[in-house]
């Protein structure tokens, strides 16, 4: 890979996501196994500072790092100095002192990976800052989408919901454009960052315009206190103007997916039968991501993409 | 005890002088100006290759002190700004306690008869403790020696207090200097709406953030006849609303900071670096030109530093955790003379207007010129003297400079204040 990091995807060339999508379907195959554990990254620390609250991507990230044979350790914001005002270059400097391999990295703040990377040796993973990128996820819903269409390029892939809030929306247009795709933000103005096409995407604000065309949804979760009259009217008006419902589902193209990266508002950006439509593909992100974190850490200790399913 | 100054060029567009001549200074003023002057007794100081100017004064500073000494004090910030090449600043008033009454103004001012290298101004806080609810008592403060009013630091957002404390003020005849900000539409964001803040994943605050807040403050200074002056504009917007205000005769002026005139948002990379973290924060190119045309025109009176020293543990955090400024007094003549004279995107006569007549007018400060009877408040100027910033440069407590590191051509070498050497050869004598 071309960097020592991963906080951005500028810290991947077209050809590292290339390798990463394989390696990681090679490991898909190895999380399929009764028997789950490689002895790949035996002997590597692992540490996951987790400064906001997060089950899933941590919880996915741990497994990864386990499935691999490394120590996964877990410093949460609630357990840690943080919350006794230690800043984060010191939490940082202390990890390093305890000679780690790969930290990820969450925060509510966007740039908090970049703290650590300037404070540690360790590779870093970004498991999501701010409102900035969260680049794992691009990753695992670049994964999922190709083995669903077979290929990225050419792809046009709706991002619904509220995009100037969405550290997904900040790595997955971008990624999308890198890889050939045609990302398009979906979301009322209020929703969108100040120039979308910063990030590479074009921009719609009807979801009722666009689906026709559509081989992604890719519906964003909707924080509650955003629609209460600050940015959208209310849940109710979101909804209808940008939830993905069956009346949508049937104009959607027969080939098309549903994406979202969880968890899910069911009855808000998205009803429960879509949510549980065979077209939707929530789960296979789920699964995705654990074979898409293996690959990255597995390649950033230097791994090559044939000795993956070793 | 005389001195003579031999050989230097001895420039101000406002005494209308520029040639190489001595000068005799006696009593704390100039006595004479001429070729090949003698002096009986006292000092011959040759500064061939040199310019002298009237002496510069940075209109808006934070010395920190008291209340944040582990930033700054009067001591090291007065430091900083002799050793920057000014001869005067001006110490904004939030501090802990806010300067809000007169006895506050008098301790200041008291302390800065002892500790100070340089002249300094106290201004006072336009409300109590700077909470934008109630008025501070103006006159006490005004008798104490408050040189004007501000509570820069955060905008006045009630209007009607703004209006009051205009009319206040105007019955006094002060200025009121106004950090102009509406939180509203801010809200907390810490870097421009637009590019930056959509490639780095942050909150922006919009350029009209500012400039609604000027036009407000403007309206409200044609309607009471207060004189203004508007503090660290940043926007095309904001120089355009002025200009206009200036134009219908409004009793407004306004500064700009190097910061301001030197770099732009695109600055700010995926380091996050936080000593780019600026309140106003920085703008577009297209600001900086604007600005920078302002400057020239006379639409902007006055370049200020804004010097906000901070420690270096409120610095290393997350970008919106960080504290905002950059340190100023000791590099804004530097970069000024090599990034816009010596590139001549400005000329020397509008730095030193900018720099040394436009607050003193603002002010109502004495005034100071390159002329016979003027008080000798000088600063020496050597165009070829290069200087690095590093960690070492700065004399100041703090080092968040936002221009760390790098160096520049050209820089204050001496200051006289009163006749007397505030700085010879760059180093401190006061």
């Amino acid at each position: 890979m071309k960097s020592h990091n991963l906080i951005t995807m500028d810290d991947v060339s077209v050809d590292d996501i290339d390798t990463i999508l394989e390696t990681a379907h090679s490991f898909k195959e190895v999380n399929e196994r009764a028997i789950k554990k490689l002895p790949t990254l035996r002997g590597f620390t692992v540490i996951n500072v987790f400064l906001e609250p997060s089950t899933r991507t941590r919880t996915s990230f741990e497994i990864a790092g386990k499935r691999l044979g490394a120590d996964v350790i877990n410093f949460s914001a609630s357990s840690s100095a943080t919350e006794k005002g230690e800043s984060l270059a010191d939490t940082a400097a202390t990890l390093d002192a305890m000679a780690c391999d790969i930290a990820i990295v969450r925060s509510k703040f966007s740039g908090a990976p970049a703290i650590l990377a300037r404070r540690m040796n360790a590779h870093i993973i970004n498991g999501g800052d701010g409102m900035h990128q969260h680049p794992t996820q691009t990753l695992l819903d670049l994964f999922t989408l190709k083995e669903h269409l077979g290929k990225i390029k050419g792809k046009r892939v709706g991002i619904v919901g509220d995009i100037s809030h969405s550290r997904v929306a900040g790595s997955l247009a971008p990624g999308l454009k890198m890889m050939g795709a045609e990302p398009i933000f979906i979301a009322p103005p209020t929703f969108l960052p100040a120039v979308p096409e910063v990030l590479g995407a074009e921009v719609s604000y009807s979801l009722d315009e666009v689906i026709n065309d559509l081989d992604v949804v890719y519906l964003l979760r909707i924080q509650g206190e955003r629609a209460d009259g600050t940015a959208v009217p209310s849940m109710r008006e979101y909804s209808a103007l940008y939830g993905m419902n069956r009346a949508r589902m049937d104009r959607l193209p027969e080939h098309a997916i549903v994406m979202h990266p969880g968890p899910m508002n069911r009855g808000i950006e998205i009803s429960a039968d879509v949510a549980d439509d065979p077209r939707s593909v929530v789960l296979d992100q789920v699964s995705a991501g654990v074979a898409i974190r293996m690959a990255i850490m597995y390649l950033m200790m230097g791994g090559d993409q044939n000795g993956a399913a070793a | 005890m005389a001195l003579l100054l031999k050989g230097a060029r001895l420039l101000d567009p406002q005494s209308k002088i520029d040639q190489s001549a001595d000068i005799i200074i006696k009593g704390g003023r100039i006595e004479k100006i001429g070729k090949r002057l003698k002096i009986d007794k006292g000092d011959t100081v040759d500064i061939k290759g040199k310019i002298v100017v009237p002496g510069f004064v940075d209109m808006h500073v934070h010395l920190r002190d008291p209340g944040y000494e582990y930033k700054e004090t009067i001591e090291s910030g007065t430091r900083a700004a002799v050793h920057g090449g000014f001869t005067t600043v001006c110490a904004m008033a939030n501090t802990d306690p806010v300067i809000d009454t007169g006895a506050a103004v008098e301790s200041v001012l008291g302390r800065a008869e002892e500790e100070a290298h340089c002249l300094l101004f106290q201004y006072g806080a336009i409300s109590r403790g700077q909470k934008g609810k109630h008025l501070a008592e103006m006159a006490d403060m005004l008798a104490a020696g408050a040189i004007a009013f501000s509570d820069d630091g955060v905008g006045v957002q009630n209007d009607k207090l703004m209006r009051t404390a205009m009319e206040y003020a105007s019955m006094l005849d002060v200025p009121l200097v106004l950090h102009c900000e509406d939180e509203s539409l801010i809200g907390g964001a810490c870097i421009n709406e637009g590019i930056a803040s959509t490639r780095l994943g942050m909150k922006g605050s919009p350029a009209l953030g500012e400039s609604l807040a000027v036009a407000r403050d403007i309206a409200l200074a044609s309607l009471t006849g207060c004189q203004i002056h508007i503090c660290h504009i940043s926007t095309k917007e904001t120089v355009e609303v002025i200009r206009q205000a200036k134009a219908e005769g409004v009793d407004v002026t306004c500064e700009v900071t190097p910061h301001h005139l030197l770099l732009t948002e695109d600055a700010i990379d995926s380091t996050y670096d936080t000593l780019l973290k600026m309140n106003p924060p920085l703008r577009t190119e297209d600001d900086r030109l604007a600005l920078i045309e302002a400057l020239s025109d006379g639409t902007i009176d006055c370049i200020a530093t804004d010097h906000a020293p901070h420690a270096p543990h409120e610095k290393d955090r997350e970008f919106d955790l960080a504290a905002y400024g950059t340190v100023g007094l000791e590099t804004a003549v530097p970069l000024l003379l090599d990034r816009l004279v010596a590139s001549g995107e400005i000329s020397l006569e509008t730095l030193i207007e900018r720099l040394a007549h436009g607050p003193r007018e603002v002010l109502r400060l004495d005034h100071i010129g390159i002329e016979e009877g003027s008080i000798a408040d000088l600063t020496v100027l050597d165009l070829k003297e290069k200087v690095t910033f590093d960690l070492n440069y700065f004399q100041g407590r703090s080092k968040n400079s936002a221009f760390l590191d790098q160096s520049a051509k050209g820089c204050a070498t001496d200051v006289l204040i009163g006749g007397y050497w505030a700085l010879r050869d760059k180093e401190v004598t006061w």
